[in-house]
C-alpha cells in the first residue's frame, strides 16, 4: 500500500487522443491504482481552465504526485512543472506520459488495443509517480559577462549582440587578427560585398565597445566552475596569463578547408588547387585571369573533393559541407568577370568554364547565381557517386577524364589550364581547447550540439555554447545567424541574474562504493572525484558538472550509483506496470 | 469473466523499448506523429542517454514477463558523448552475458541507433525484431 496521493489526468487532445483511446475508460480503470485520490478527463489538459482545475485538486485533496497523460514531454513539460509550481507542489512529483505521439497516432486502427496501451503507460507514469521525491534544482547566481572564443565573423557577431544587450563580452582569438576566413576572401554572395569589407565593419564596431574587449594571439589554456561562474586562464602572445570570470562561453572557433591527399585528383601538380586557393587568385586578379604569366582559358572545377566519402576508415568525410556548391558557381561567376567583363556569353568566347558535379546543392537564394553561370556559359557534367573524373597531364597540359551521366555515361576529355578541387569544410584542430573545456565532439569532428534542429547551439554542458561553423560546415549568413542564436541564448541564461540546474544527476550509495575509478574513467566530464567517508574512500560526484547521462552507471560493479529520476526502483516498477496484464473487460469498448 | 489481454498487440510479442530522451525518443515521436503504425504491443521507456541503461533492467523486463527489449540507441548523434556507440554496445554485451546467465535467449536484446527523425527506421526495427520474436517463440 501507499500514503501517496497521485492526480492522474488523462487528455483528449479535442480528439487526437480520444478519437482512437477511450480516455473516459482509462481514467476508470487507473483511478483505482494504489495511491490515485483523483482522475479526470480534459478535452485539453494544456489550456488554462483545466491547469486551473489541476491546480485546485492539488490544493484541496492534498495531492503529492501528479501524472499527466497527453501529448510527448516535448511539447508540454515545462508548462505543467510551471503548473505544478503555482499549485506548490515540487516540479518533480509530475510525470508526463506520452498517450498521443507514442500511443493514439500510432494504433489509430484498432480503439481497443490503443486503450490497453494507453492504460499500461498510464500506470507506468503513476507507478513513477509514486516513487518521486522532491527534488531541488541547484539555483546558482551568474556573472554577467561572456566569453567568446574565435573571432572570426560568427564570433564577432555573438559579441556585438551581446554587448547590445549589456552583457561584458572577452573575445579570444588565436590568431593575430580577426575575420577568420572571411577576412581573406573578396566578392561574395549575395550582396557582392568583400569579405574583407565585411570584417573590418564588424571589426570597427567591435572595437568602439566599450564592453567588449579582444585579446589576439591568446588561448584559453584552463577552466574550472561551471554555468554562470566559470573561472578561466587565458595565455596571451604565449606567455602572460591573464584571469577571467564568465557566466558563459561560447565557441566560434571555424573551421579549416579539406586539404586533399597529395596526388588525390592530381593535387600537388602544377595548376591544380583547391577552391580556397581559387578564390584567394580571383579576388586578387583585377583583370584578365592569368598564373605564371599565362592566361588561364579552360577551367575544371571538379565537386565534392573530400565530402560524403564513404567507406574511407576513420579519416573519411562523411558529411556534406553545404557550402562548396554554392561557394564554386560564384566563384566561376567572380573569375569570368574578370576574364570577360560582364556581359553576355558571346563576349566571352574562347573562355571555358567546366564543373564537374556528384548532385548539385546550390539551394535557397544560391539557385540565382546557379542559374546565372548556366547563362552565362558554365558547363555542367554530372559524374556517378562510384565515378569520378580522372586527372592526367597530357603532353604537358591537364587533361580531366569525366563520365557525363548526362549523356549516358559517355566520356569525355577536357583539357585544362587550371583544375579547382572544390573542397569541403573539415573541423579545425582544437585537442587542446576540446580538453579544456570538456566539450563533446561528434563523430564528424565537430563540436556537437544537443540536438541539430531542437536545440542547435546548445551542447551538454550548461553555460557552453557553439556557434558558427565549429558546430558543422555552414554558409556565412548561416553562421551569422548562429552566432546570434548562441549570443541570445547566453544572455537569457545570464540576464536572469540566475540559473536552475536540473536535478536529474549521479548519486553514489557510498555503503556500496569501494573506490575502484570505473565511473572516474567513464565519465567525460570531470564529475567524479575521489572523497573519503568515514576513513573509507569512495566515489563523490560533482553536482554541477554532472551532467545525468548516466554512462557511469552500468560500468559500477557494486551498483553504487544511481540517476535521480531514473532509479531502479522506479525503472523497474514501471517496467512491471507497462508489462502487468489489463483485463479485457477493463477495455471492452462499449457498442454504440 | 477476467480473460486476460496481456499480449497487448493482439497477439504481438511485447517489447520493451529503451529510447533517449535527446535522440531516439524524439524519432519514436515522429513515427507517431507521422501517422506511422506499428503495434501497440510495443512500449517505449525513456532514458537520457542508451551508454546508462543497466543490463539488470533488461533482464528485469524479460523476468517479468516482456519478449523482447530493444535498444533505440543514440548512436552518432549522441550529444553526451562520442562515443556512445562503443559504450551501449558494451551495454549489451554484458546484458547479454547476463541474459544467458538466467537462461533467457540473447536474441531478445536488440539494439540499433535511432535518430531523431528516423521514424521509418524504427517502425522497420519494432516489424523486424516482432518477425523474430514471433519466430523465438514464447519459449
Amino acid at each position: 500500500m501507499t500514503d501517496r496521493r497521485i492526480g492522474v489526468y488523462v487528455c483528449s487532445c479535442g480528439g487526437n487522443i480520444s478519437d482512437y483511446v477511450d480516455v473516459a475508460r482509462v481514467r476508470d480503470v487507473v483511478e483505482h491504482e494504489p495511491g490515485v485520490a483523483a482522475a479526470r478527463t480534459h478535452m485539453f489538459t494544456c489550456s488554462d481552465a483545466s491547469q486551473q482545475e489541476i491546480i485546485e485538486d492539488i490544493r484541496n485533496e492534498s495531492l503529492d504526485g501528479l501524472v499527466v497523460a497527453s501529448c510527448s514531454p516535448k511539447l508540454h513539460l515545462f508548462t505543467f512543472r510551471a503548473m505544478a509550481d503555482r499549485a506548490g507542489l515540487n516540479r518533480y512529483q509530475y510525470v508526463q506520459v506520452n498517450l498521443r505521439e507514442q500511443c493514439s497516432w500510432a494504433h489509430r486502427d484498432d480503439t481497443a488495443l490503443a486503450t490497453e496501451k494507453a492504460i499500461r503507460l498510464v500506470r507506468a507514469g503513476i507507478a513513477k509517480a509514486r516513487l518521486t521525491e522532491p527534488l531541488a534544482t541547484m539555483r546558482i547566481e551568474t556573472t554577467p559577462k561572456v566569453l567568446v572564443i574565435g573571432a572570426g565573423v560568427a564570433g564577432l557577431r555573438a559579441a556585438l549582440a551581446l554587448s547590445e544587450l549589456g552583457l561584458s563580452v572577452f573575445i579570444v582569438e588565436r590568431s593575430s587578427d580577426v575575420g577568420g576566413w572571411t577576412r581573406r576572401w573578396g566578392k561574395m554572395f549575395p550582396h557582392q560585398q568583400q569579405g574583407s569589407d565585411i570584417v573590418a565593419a564588424l571589426s570597427a564596431r567591435v572595437r568602439h565597445r566599450e564592453n567588449i574587449t579582444l585579446f589576439t594571439n591568446a588561448e584559453v589554456v584552463e577552466k574550472s566552475g561551471s554555468v554562470g561562474k566559470f573561472t578561466l586562464q587565458i595565455r596571451v602572445d604565449g606567455f602572460h596569463t591573464i584571469p577571467l570570470v564568465v557566466g558563459a562561453i561560447i565557441v566560434a572557433t571555424g573551421f579549416d578547408v579539406y586539404r586533399p591527399s597529395p596526388g588525390e585528383f592530381g593535387y600537388g601538380q602544377d595548376g591544380v588547387m583547391t577552391l580556397a586557393e581559387f578564390k584567394e587568385l580571383v579576388d586578387r586578379s583585377p583583370e584578365d585571369l592569368s598564373r605564371g604569366g599565362r592566361g588561364i582559358k579552360d577551367i575544371v572545377y571538379i565537386y565534392c573533393v573530400g565530402s560524403r566519402q564513404s567507406g574511407g576508415g576513420d579519416d573519411a568525410h562523411s558529411y556534406c559541407s553545404r557550402y562548396c556548391c554554392a561557394t564554386a558557381v560564384h566563384t566561376a561567376i567572380c573569375a569570368r568577370e574578370v576574364s570577360c567583363g560582364l556581359g553576355p556569353a558571346k563576349d566571352c568566347i574562347g573562355f571555358h568554364q567546366f564543373h564537374l558535379f556528384r548532385d548539385m546543392r546550390t539551394y535557397g537564394k544560391h539557385e540565382i547565381p546557379y542559374e546565372d553561370a548556366c547563362r552565362k556559359g558554365c558547363v555542367f557534367m554530372k559524374y556517378g557517386d562510384d565515378d569520378p573524373p580522372k586527372v592526367d597531364r597530357v603532353d604537358g597540359r591537364l587533361r580531366v577524364r569525366v563520365n557525363d551521366q548526362y549523356l549516358g555515361g559517355e566520356e569525355v576529355e577536357i583539357d585544362a589550364d587550371l583544375v579547382v578541387l572544390v573542397t569541403g569544410m573539415v573541423p579545425r584542430e582544437n585537442a587542446a581547447l576540446v580538453d579544456v573545456l570538456k566539450l563533446p565532439v561528434g563523430v564528424d569532428g565537430f563540436f556537437n550540439e544537443i540536438h541539430p534542429k531542437l536545440r542547435p547551439v546548445e551542447t551538454v554542458v550548461d553555460g557552453e555554447l557553439i556557434a558558427g561553423t565549429a558546430q558543422g560546415p555552414k554558409t556565412l549568413p548561416e553562421s551569422v545567424a548562429s552566432g546570434l542564436s548562441a549570443a541570445a541564448k547566453a544572455a537569457a541564461l545570464l540576464k536572469k541574474g540566475y540559473v536552475d540546474l536540473e536535478p536529474f544527476i549521479a548519486e553514489v550509495d557510498t555503503s556500496r562504493c569501494v573506490w575502484c575509478g570505473e565511473c572516474l574513467d567513464a565519465c567525460p566530464y570531470g564529475a567524479v572525484e575521489k572523497t573519503s567517508v568515514q576513513g573509507k574512500e569512495v566515489a563523490r560526484i560533482l553536482p554541477s558538472l554532472c551532467k545525468g547521462a548516466g554512462a557511469c552507471i552500468p560500468v559500477c560493479p557494486e551498483n553504487a550509483i544511481e540517476i535521480a529520476g531514473y532509479t531502479d526502483a522506479q525503472v523497474e516498477v514501471m517496467i512491471d506496470a507497462l508489462v502487468r496484464e489489463v483485463v479485457v473487460e477493463e477495455v471492452a469498448v462499449p457498442v454504440t | 469473466m477476467s480473460a486476460s489481454a496481456d499480449a497487448g498487440g493482439g497477439g504481438d510479442p511485447k517489447i520493451l523499448v529503451f529510447s533517449t530522451n535527446n535522440i531516439s525518443d524524439p524519432g519514436v515521436d515522429l513515427a507517431g506523429g507521422s501517422h506511422m503504425h506499428y503495434s501497440a504491443s510495443v512500449v517505449v521507456l525513456p532514458v537520457p542517454c542508451s551508454s546508462g541503461i543497466k543490463p539488470s533492467w533488461i533482464l528485469h523486463a524479460l523476468e517479468a514477463g516482456f519478449d523482447g527489449v530493444f535498444i533505440a540507441a543514440d548512436g552518432s548523434d549522441c550529444a553526451y558523448l562520442a562515443d556512445c556507440t562503443t559504450r551501449t554496445g558494451q551495454v549489451v554485451q554484458k546484458a547479454q552475458a547476463l541474459l544467458k546467465r538466467h537462461q533467457q535467449d540473447p536474441r531478445r536484446l536488440r539494439m540499433a541507433a535511432i535518430c531523431s527523425v528516423c521514424a521509418e527506421s524504427f517502425v522497420s526495427h519494432m516489424e523486424g525484431f516482432r518477425e523474430a520474436l514471433t519466430e523465438i517463440g514464447s519459449g
